[in-house]
């Protein structure tokens, strides 16, 4: 997992030509700490990014299927303090699937600033897309069926780093 | 939770839970654009049998900034009365498609009523019943009073170890009520000060202490907060002391009381005040009146409330196992 994060955070320095401008948000749960390794990484290969944090954007408020499901818990938005306008957002997030939490960030951002690009970092892209989104930067492709269950551990939370595959 | 009619048989992680999704609320009140996406397409009826201008006011804020359509009912002046008339009502607003009914009525009792009487679907939230109970009102002032004490720290935390004067008119009041539950249920320890006139029948029962003189009270205590209630002259149908100006000498939180009082500790009052009356201006306009931190909070924690009465699957049929699917996979 550490390595495919930190081809993730290289690749986002070279499209993004440095580190400038740059701004790492993570969905929570897990996302939110991904996101914090990937700025982690991103500081540690480029200098002048050293001490780049990570925000955290939670997407709850602005899902489409709030009234299909138990009521949720909003988690906590972290914005940089620079804000968002003008730069370039990474978002960071831990599976994607259906692409509909990627949707609801986009709305969620939209109401927090205007960024010159957005770009989406997952660590496992399982397909399934039911809109037109994809992945800038994608950890692993894990070509699954619907049946299946992708669940990202992260140590942080649940005290190992695996991906698990529950069929 | 299905409706939220009082705060007494409230879980302790059920209010915390409240007060946690609140304080993400209050966060989102501090962007540019604060109005949020998340009650598209519901209905949110006030319904008012009884004046209220902060209330009112802030329910329909905290509505329309989660997107959700507001319908203000006013009862005033009509002959709206318990019973029959209180159905019909409530049926003409099922009839209509409301989602959420949030009641105020003089009677204790009628948003219990419009819950459990099977006329309608709708969440009920109760705003405020006779003597009864203000449930969003102490959700507030535990919010308002955990946030003043734990700063940023607030979320996951109770209120153990705080402890509450809560001054006045006990005997009409239902934030009084409301307050009593919920505090003593999050851990503070709860004194009711007010003349004997004024302490409710059944109050030697509850979960707090009570006294009679309010400078021995402070010294007593040194509470964390001192909650000044409004005198309810429109419920009083007796004489509860001599005069006001007598009550306001032994029971006012005048400026001595204030500075005996000290800096760390705050002032609440839930609005409307009686300025001169239960709380003197200089206590009202302090550093540490909280009244309308307490309006602005109010916001918040009825936008929390909205939220967690009506998202989720409420008679959700058919869209259950594809809904399942989707939240595995997204997490």
């Amino acid at each position: 997992m550490s390595r495919a994060l930190t081809r993730i955070a290289h690749e986002i320095l070279e499209s993004n030509h440095g580190a400038r401008d740059l701004v790492v948000l993570g969905i929570p749960t897990r996302g939110a700490v991904l996101g914090a390794r990937v700025a982690d990484a991103i500081g540690r290969i480029d200098p002048e990014a050293a001490g780049l944090a990570a925000g955290t954007l939670d997407v709850t408020m602005y899902r489409d299927d709030l009234r299909r499901q138990p009521t949720r818990t909003p988690a906590v938005t972290r914005m940089p303090e620079g804000g968002i306008d003008g730069k370039t957002v990474v978002l960071v997030d831990d599976v994607l699937y259906s692409g509909r939490t990627v949707r609801a960030a986009l709305d969620a951002l939209a109401d927090h600033g205007r960024p010159a690009v957005v770009r989406l970092a997952v660590l496992v892209d399982r397909g399934h897309r039911e809109l037109p989104i994809r992945a800038d930067f994608v950890g692993k492709n894990m070509p699954s069926s619907r049946e299946e269950r992708i669940n990202v551990r992260v140590a942080e939370i649940d005290g190992t780093d695996a991906v698990v595959i529950e069929s | 939770m299905r409706h939220l009619l009082s705060t007494r048989g409230l879980a302790l992680d059920e209010a915390v839970h409240v007060l946690d999704v609140a304080e993400e609320m209050a966060e989102t009140q501090l962007r540019e654009v604060r109005k949020l996406p998340t009650l598209r397409g519901k209905t949110v009826v006030n319904l008012f049998f009884e004046d209220s201008t902060r209330t009112r006011i802030s329910f329909e804020a905290a509505a329309k900034r989660l997107s959700a359509d507001v319908i203000t009912f006013s009862a005033k002046g009509s002959s709206v009365s318990k019973g029959e008339s209180l159905k019909d009502t409530a049926q003409t607003l099922q009839a209509i498609g409301a989602d959420a009914i949030v009641i105020r009525h003089q009677a204790s009792g009628a948003p219990q009523v419009l819950a459990t009487s099977g006329w309608i679907d709708a969440a009920v939230l109760n705003a405020g019943d006779g003597t009864h109970e203000h449930p969003t009102q102490a959700l507030l002032d535990a919010f308002t009073l955990r946030r003043r004490l734990h700063g940023a720290d607030s979320r996951g935390r109770d209120l153990d170890g705080v402890t509450v004067l809560i001054v006045g008119d006990i005997l009409h009041s239902r934030v009084a009520r409301s307050n009593l539950w919920l505090l003593s249920l999050l851990g503070a320890r709860v004194v009711l000060v007010a003349p004997a006139t004024l302490i409710p029948h059944g109050a030697h029962g509850w979960p707090c202490e009570i006294r009679h003189d309010l400078d021995e009270a402070l010294a007593e205590f040194r509470p964390d907060a001192v909650m000044m209630l409004r005198i309810q002259a429109e419920r009083m149908r007796d004489a509860y002391f001599p005069s006001e100006r007598e009550y306001a000498r032994q029971w006012g939180l005048d400026s001595a009381r204030l500075s005996a009082l000290g800096s760390a500790s705050i002032v609440m009052h839930p609005g409307p005040m009686n300025r001169g009356l239960e709380i003197s201006a200089a206590a009202a306009d302090s550093p540490q009146s909280t009244v309308l931190e307490q309006v602005a909070n109010g916001v918040s924690v009825r936008m929390a409330v909205l939220y967690l009465l009506l998202s989720g699957e409420r008679a959700a049929g058919g869209a259950g196992e594809r809904a399942q699917g989707e939240k595995e996979a997204e997490r």
